[in-house]
């Protein structure tokens, strides 16, 4: 019997991969040169890269900073080609503000730092629960820091709540669930008509505490762009929820009155929507309404986005498995109660993802109030233009403004992306 | 005793409408009716108490006055004399136009697109993805100005044709001409042509009277037909049907004997054949066209403000309808891959023939809703002057005549009966594809 | 949701007193300011400053109205109005007048319901075209492209213009006159058409004004001026005699510089005295101050001064008087008298 054994008793020592694919070559090879279609489409991406880097790179490093107008840079330049930056110091701040007075720029920034701050607890769970409060507040703090005027304004307006709230409370046992939600209903309409406008008014008599007032018609640029799309959709969410809740119903008329909103909306472009507010708005208002134009705007884009939302929440409530409804009328809870305490607060969560691509297209979208005379970026674009200092600058400005419209939009569909990724493993 | 088990008699209380879940829905359903009503009844008080006040009336009369402009680009007969009705008609026609040359495109780069950043090469994949980005979180309005301007800016003026030696000259044998107004392509011209036919001609006008040679002018009937293309297609249709003809016959030969006969060269002849002697009767020649006075004459002559509109918003949609093949693609799951794979079958071939037939039914609801996107989009063709139906009926008309009211509930029903037209033929196609589950 | 609360919060902040009724003189004086439409960017006529101030020759009037009835130049609302929102912003009282060049036509004045109530530029269409085309008559224009600015009657008398000379040309609509101008620098069209003042203006800022020529034709007649609202004839005549005050102050020789010492006491011209109100009731019977034609007037001056200072020879737009010369000087600016 010899000694033979079979078995190794030690590993075979680990081998360098092939250097072809291994490395950085190996890399190239696999995700570059795979084969022959591959490697010609990579040469083919690769030239273009380099064309256009090529082709940008010199245009875009170009020492025109100080220059005072397009004339000044064609010195500067002294017959190179390059852009012509000086447009962009001279007037990104108007490109921002627009005209608002640049001694007041404070409170525009303080509000969209504030508006972060509010979302911030809706869009990360895991922040404290306790800042939703401020969330609550900064509906009235927005308005007010923007557009100025008393304080006891917003206060009565926000008072108007507070009331629907106590109405609630005490009447309901007085009088029953119904006559508690019809006096929830109209004590605050009747207070906001009628009783808001002259205590405020007296309150602010007495203790004057008030920002200076700047008009509307003075706001312009991103921070036009921003108050639309921030207002709109902050409006449209409880509009968009009701809708949905509409068009989901069983009931035939409440149907077909959302079906047919909604379908309205969606199927005229914005741009008619907005002639609707540059030209007809107040002559459906009664006699003596005067919205401004900025007002009349937000109005009819809120519409507009509140079909879209309403779309986005009937595609959440869609995607709650029929379970949770049932589950819901066992437990004996009326329509409204299953709604606020099981459907919504799920349905909502799932529709943030939604919720978020809405604003990012309204958001774009406002750069067509242009078309009816607004001074957004692109509005402010054209008056630019025709100062005559920078009479002929094209790209720097479209640049710009394509810069700042991409760094919005794109970081908040990562985020809205992050958020789906994160609910798709909470909910399958 | 049957008295004592009958239930009690129920009389209808008035508080049943609310609190009896048997009524209550109708009594929500009367209430939002009325709210509704009145909300109505409300705005069309306003506006006509608005109206009365401006000392305006309503009425459609204003479109049948003579228009009064002119409208570059019309695929009908028009003139400053045509009504506002032609005007709104023309603009309309324009609309359709960019609206399906730009879904046309749109698809195919957005198919391209997305199938391009699933590419394993990591350098293509990367540029479609930054490509895809740039596109969609950027105002498309801002594409369409600064497509507009690239345009403009970079391409040649006619002038600069002219001269001696000229600073840019025509491409493709001298028959393309790319210049900062538009592209002048060859035109097909036929010179035995058999003229066109009038659809609704009235009789007595006199531009309905025939001239010498037997044609009527430019001015009679509704709108005018090519005979010439109507033979056409007729002949290259009945060709395709030829064709497939001859390909359900080669189908069924290949099921019953497993050998498939070669007809390509019969099916491009019954195709081609016809379609050529027929050209060749109607005397088919190109026109090229040529520098004359101010601007190229002669030749098809594509507007820059039509083309800038068209690529933006084709490459605008494009990157949206790239995001929704990529995703198709991604749901269907990577089974089909393997096993079609395992089938021995190349990747092109997986795509074409198991992937995105599969992939089709998830793509096409998102898809329509961005065909009707791009539809409604392009009424921002009035940022580059292209005389869409918003240029035309919601702008020089409008302006003109004052008649907001009228001019922009026109707009909008248009719009809408596009929108729904759209819906409804894309709903009827996604029907018919739709998987039939047994 | 508790972001409901926008909806009342906006409408209680978008709700303006503006109330549209008919006595627009007591609305503005309530209300210190007076909201006047402009164009949203007319080099000359209506542009903001670097500080976002309101200047030119349209704007001029905007403030004498402003200064003859609150007695401040500075408390006018300065409205833009484009093309298609100007009448809606004057109808829906938005706006207590418009300056903003606008035409005098039949339809705006009696279908549209508006009161023009003087003119105060007279103007008409011209074209401009590029030196080395060699073009010498608007006649010689047969298959040009031509930029044309949308929104106003351009379109309509550029038509007829062609039409009735027989004439073929490729239209480009452009919605404003800063891209017109880049796309007729870029030479995407051969013509560009405006009114002649715009032209000029316009030729004015391009680096080679000297390459470019304005055609002698003048097609169209556009004779330019405030409107206000048909009916209110009050603030019509408020708005309509500020303008002819400062038509008149030209003719009889009150400046910026001696408005303040004819106004001192009655001189012995009864005329200078009956506008500067220093006799008879004038100021009274349109219900302002005696002195609102001295307010009025030292704003800016008379007319020949505001358009010195606007849009004259002496500035970058370089318009000369033509037309809008007093008739004493052979043109057609002719105030009725204030008597």
């Amino acid at each position: 019997m010899t000694d033979i054994k079979f078995v190794r008793d030690a590993m075979v020592e680990e081998q360098e991969p092939p250097a072809a694919t291994a490395g950085f070559v190996g890399w190239i090879r696999g995700n570059l040169f795979s084969s022959t279609l591959n490697a010609i489409l990579t040469i083919l991406s690769g030239g273009f890269i380099l064309f256009v880097i090529s082709a940008l790179l010199p245009w875009i490093i170009s020492p025109t900073w100080n220059a005072g107008s397009l004339r000044e840079c064609h010195e500067i330049l002294a017959g190179h080609e390059g852009a012509c930056w000086g447009v962009i110091r001279e007037r990104w701040l108007q490109l921002l503000f627009g005209f608002y007075p640049s001694e007041l720029y404070w409170r525009v920034v303080l509000d969209f730092v504030l508006l972060i701050v509010a979302v911030a607890p809706v869009l990360f769970t895991g922040l404290p629960r306790k800042m939703l409060a401020f969330s609550a507040i900064y509906p009235f703090l927005m308005p007010w820091l923007l557009w100025g005027g008393t304080v006891w304004l917003p206060i009565a307006v926000a008072f108007g709540f507070v009331l629907g709230f106590l109405a609630h409370r005490f009447a309901k046992p007085i009088i029953g669930g119904l006559g508690g939600a019809i006096l929830a209903f109209l004590v605050p309409v009747v207070w906001w008509l009628f009783l808001a406008g002259p205590v405020s008014g007296g309150l602010a008599s007495v203790l004057p505490l008030a920002l200076e007032t700047v008009e509307s018609r003075n706001f312009g640029g991103f921070m036009l762009s921003i108050t639309i799309g921030v207002v709109a959709i902050a409006i449209s969410l409880p509009i968009g929820i009701v809708l949905a809740l509409g068009r989901q119903s069983d009931l035939l008329i409440v149907r077909s009155l959302s079906v047919g909103f909604i379908e309205f909306i969606r199927g005229v472009p914005l741009i008619t929507l907005l002639f609707v507010a540059s030209t007809l708005l107040n002559i459906f208002m009664p006699p003596g309404t005067d919205f401004d134009i900025i007002m009349r705007v937000i109005i009819m884009v809120t519409l507009f986005a509140s079909a879209y939302m309403a779309e986005v929440i009937r595609g959440g409530l869609a995607a709650l498995p029929k379970g949770q409804y049932e589950a819901a009328d066992a437990l004996g809870l009326n329509f409204w109660m299953s709604q606020r305490l099981i459907i919504m607060p799920q349905a909502l969560k799932i529709s943030i993802p939604g919720i978020v691509s809405t604003f990012i297209g309204v958001f774009k979208d406002t750069t067509l109030v242009s078309i009816i005379g607004l001074l957004d970026p692109i509005g402010l674009s054209t008056t630019i233009r025709a100062d005559q200092n920078w009479n002929g600058i094209v790209w720097e400005l479209y640049g710009f403004i394509g810069l700042l419209f991409f760094i919005f939009c794109f970081s908040m569909s990562r985020y809205s992306m992050f958020l789906e990724r994160k609910l798709q493993t909470g909910h399958r | 005793m049957t008295s004592l088990t009958d239930p009690p008699k129920e009389s209808f209380r008035l508080g049943m409408l609310i609190y009896d879940t048997r009524y209550r829905s109708l009594t929500i359903q009367v209430v939002a009716l009325i709210g509704f009503m009145i909300f109505a009844a409300w705005l069309i008080n306003n506006t006509l108490v608005n109206l009365a006040v401006q000392g305006k009336s309503i009425g459609f009369g204003f479109l049948s006055d003579p228009a009064g402009y002119d409208i570059n680009q019309r695929l009908l007969d028009y003139n400053s004399q045509s009504t506002h009705w032609r005007a709104a008609f023309v603009g309309l026609l324009n609309t359709l136009l960019v609206a399906f040359l730009g879904c046309i495109t749109a698809t195919v780069i957005g198919v391209l697109v997305g199938i391009l950043r699933l590419s394993n090469n990591w350098l293509v994949a990367r540029l479609m993805t930054i490509y895809v980005e740039m596109f969609r979180n950027v105002p498309v309005l801002l594409w369409i100005v600064f497509t507009m301007a690239i345009l403009i800016e970079t391409l040649p003026a006619p002038r600069a044709f002219r001269g001696e030696n000229p600073e840019a000259s025509m491409v493709l044998f001298d028959s393309v001409a790319f210049t900062n107004r538009g592209v002048y392509l060859p035109e097909a011209l036929f010179s035995r042509g058999l003229g066109d036919m009038p659809i609704f001609p009235d009789r007595d006008s006199p531009a309905c009277q025939p001239t010498e040679d037997g044609s009527v002018e430019d001015g009679c009937g509704v709108f005018q037909i090519s005979l010439d293309l109507i033979l056409i297609l007729a002949v290259f249709g009945a060709g395709l049907y030829g064709s497939s003809v001859i390909r359900k016959r080669a189908d069924r030969i290949q099921n019953q004997t497993g050998d498939r006969p070669t007809t390509w060269y019969l099916r491009l002849g019954v195709v081609s054949i016809p379609t050529l002697i027929v050209l060749a009767a109607l005397g088919f020649h190109l026109g090229y066209p040529a520098l004359k006075g101010f601007n190229f004459q002669g030749g098809t002559y594509l507007r820059n403000s039509l083309i800038a509109l068209w690529l933006a918003l084709s490459l605008y949609t494009a990157a949206f309808i790239a995001e929704i093949v990529r995703a198709g693609i991604l749901a269907i799951s990577k089974g089909q891959t393997e096993a079609a794979s395992a089938l021995g079958l190349r990747s092109n071939r997986i795509m074409s023939l198991v992937i995105l037939p599969q992939a089709l039914r998830v793509i096409i609801p998102p898809l329509i809703s961005n065909y009707l996107n791009l539809t409604k989009n392009s009424s921002l063709a009035i940022a580059v002057g292209y005389m869409d139906i918003t240029g035309t009926l919601g702008g020089i008309t409008m302006n003109q005549t004052g008649r907001e009211l009228e001019c922009v509930l026109l707009l909008m029903l248009v719009y809408l009966a596009i929108s729904l037209t759209i819906s409804a033929v894309m709903n009827w196609y996604n029907e018919s594809v739709k998987l039939v589950e047994r | 949701m508790k972001k409901t609360v926008f909806v009342g919060a906006l409408a209680v902040a978008g709700l303006s007193a503006g109330i549209a009724a008919a006595d627009t003189l007591a609305d503005v004086q309530a209300r210190g300011k007076l909201n006047c439409g402009v164009a949203t960017g007319v080099p000359g006529f209506a542009y903001t400053d670097a500080n976002g101030d309101w200047q030119g020759f349209d704007v001029a009037v905007c403030r004498a109205v402003a200064a003859a009835v609150l007695s401040d130049p500075t408390a006018v609302e300065f409205v833009p109005t484009t093309g298609k929102t100007r009448f809606t912003a004057l109808a829906s009282g938005e706006i207590d007048m418009l300056a903003r060049n606008t035409t005098w036509t039949f339809s705006r004045d009696v279908d549209l319901k508006f009161d023009f109530i003087g003119i105060n530029y007279y103007d008409g269409q011209g074209f401009m075209v590029s030196k080395e085309l060699g073009v010498s008559s608007a006649k010689e224009l047969d298959g040009a492209t031509v930029c044309i600015q949308t929104g106003t009657t351009t379109e309509l008398n550029l038509a007829d213009f062609f039409r009735i000379n027989n004439l073929s040309y490729e239209p480009v609509p452009i919605e404003t006159n800063a891209e017109a101008q880049q796309q007729y620098l870029a030479g995407a069209c051969d013509v560009y058409t405006t009114d002649a003042s715009g032209l000029a203006a316009t030729r004015a800022s391009f680096e080679d004004a000297a390459n470019h020529v304005i055609l002698p034709e003048i097609i169209s007649k556009e004779p330019l001026g405030p409107l206000v609202r048909h009916g209110d004839n009050e603030w019509g005549d408020v708005v309509r005699w500020t303008l002819n005050a400062l038509i008149a102050a030209e003719e009889l020789g009150v400046t910026s510089a001696n408005v303040a010492e004819l106004a001192s006491a009655a001189g012995n011209n009864p005329e200078i005295n009956r506008l500067l109100g220093t006799e008879g009731t004038l100021g009274e019977m349109l219900g302002l101050d005696a002195d609102w034609a001295v307010k009025a007037l030292s704003v800016s001056g008379n007319y020949g001064e505001v358009f010195e200072k606007n849009i004259g020879e002496t500035t970058p737009i370089g318009l000369a008087r033509g037309l809008n010369a007093q008739w004493t000087s052979g043109g057609l600016l002719y105030s009725p008298p204030f008597r």
